[in-house]
């Protein structure tokens, strides 16, 4: 009988700390189901990426297809490079897009938005290794007074 | 002179430890597994260990949880960002308070008790006569209890987290107001599995094998006496505490840092 209680109450200790698990995994974390798979990978060259951070989103029209997988600078040019690995279920889109440091809200993260260009003949498709040349740089808001005060100066 | 000799002493004096600690638990756990024999003995342990700490666990969780949900909103509604209450509670639960936390009220509830255990054990040569039944102590005493403990602790402090994140929700959302899909999508948002959750596993995984290799062995080495087994019952209790907020602080800066 003695034996019986315990298995019992070790039985119930197991299945509350099972049930708190699968509580956390569904209800608390995401599965960051947009980089799991298979994935491509992307490169985009900025003149600034402001915030922007390893695994930040990459966006189209709000839909998250990819992370920021890596952040380096151009040996070269000196320029920032962001890998972008995105989910092989988003591919397809033309080189004539547009990859965008944008934040959301007015102190939100920042992410990297991508806007799908026009599709012609002569256009290719983006895939594994290619590099989005149609870049805006992230806001720098330092600049943007800079830019006003200097307009000012002008009248 | 006696300066040098007292730092000699504190260095071989901690050297023998740390050896003397480690042998004990390869011996425990080095050898050929018995399972038949050993399953109802991890069975008892588990009971011993585990279920008798879940009502300590699942209550101070349910408690700290509110005492973030408050806290939290009423910083962050200064800011007009009380959405973020969600992943607030949730990161700082599953990253830090859970299995810190869980270690140190599991090194108070069921650590103390098992050096006090194996200690009057030994004070009572209890340990000696299985020796003299060719049972080894070690394997038969010792080992059920260490898996016991490295199986409930991170069990513990899945439920410490779980139940602590149900307490922000009480508090941020059904008594303050927070916006209900905005605490959980938010949340969802933020936490990651496998950033967040499982490296709080792998911290709660350590810390129980710190907690319960201290504890085990400062019963087994305990002196034979009342006053033996009461200090060695207290420096389970300070030094799985100091060694669990020390690893955190190494652990935190090399998983987030």
């Amino acid at each position: 009988m003695e034996a019986r209680k315990i298995e019992l109450m070790v039985g119930i200790f197991i299945s509350v700390a099972i049930a708190a698990l699968v509580f956390l995994a569904m209800q608390v974390a995401n599965q960051s189901s947009s980089t799991r798979g298979e994935t491509y990978t992307l490169y985009a060259k900025f003149d600034n990426i402001g915030g922007l951070k390893v695994r930040s989103p990459v966006k189209v029209g709000g839909v998250v297809v990819g992370r920021v997988a890596s952040i380096t600078l151009d040996k070269e040019f000196f320029e920032p490079v962001v890998e972008l690995r995105i989910s092989k279920e988003y591919s397809g889109f033309p080189e004539t897009s547009t990859a965008s440091i944008l934040t959301s809200g007015l102190l939100g993260e920042q992410y990297v938005g991508l806007e799908p260009g026009f599709m012609d003949d002569d256009i290719f498709v983006l895939e594994n290794g290619d590099t989005i040349y149609h870049t805006n740089s992230a806001m720098v808001l330092e600049n943007l007074i800079g830019q006003f005060l200097f307009s000012q100066g002008n009248d | 002179m006696k300066f040098f000799i007292d730092i000699g002493r504190n260095t071989l004096n901690t050297v023998r430890g740390v050896g003397g600690a480690s042998i004990m638990l390869f011996q425990a756990l080095v050898g050929k597994p018995q399972p038949r024999k050993m399953f109802p003995l991890l069975l008892r342990q588990l009971y011993v260990v585990g279920v008798q700490s879940m009502l300590i666990i699942l209550i101070s969780g349910l408690f700290i949880g509110m005492v973030l949900g408050l806290q939290g909103y009423t910083i962050l509604v200064d800011f007009g960002a009380e959405q973020a209450l969600g992943p607030m509670v949730a990161l700082s639960l599953l990253r830090e308070l859970g299995p810190v936390v869980t270690a140190l009220l599991f090194a108070g509830r069921a650590g103390s008790a098992l050096t006090a255990e194996i200690g009057l054990m030994r004070a009572t040569e209890q340990l000696s006569s299985l020796e003299m039944m060719a049972v080894d102590p070690l394997r038969r005493v010792v080992a059920p209890r260490f898996w016991a403990g490295l199986i409930s602790m991170p069990l513990l402090a899945f439920m410490f987290s779980a139940i602590g994140i149900y307490g922000g929700f009480i508090v941020g959302v059904q008594w303050l107001g927070v916006d209900d899909g905005a605490f959980w999508s938010v949340m969802q948002a933020s936490v990651e599995w496998r950033h967040d959750v499982m490296n709080g596993f792998i911290k709660s995984v350590v810390f129980a094998i710190v907690v319960t290799w201290i504890a085990l062995y400062k019963g087994y080495t305990a002196e034979p006496t009342s006053p033996g087994i009461s200090a060695a019952t207290t420096q389970t209790v300070v030094y799985s505490s100091l060694a669990v907020l020390g690893l955190d602080f190494v652990l935190t800066a090399l998983m987030f840092g």
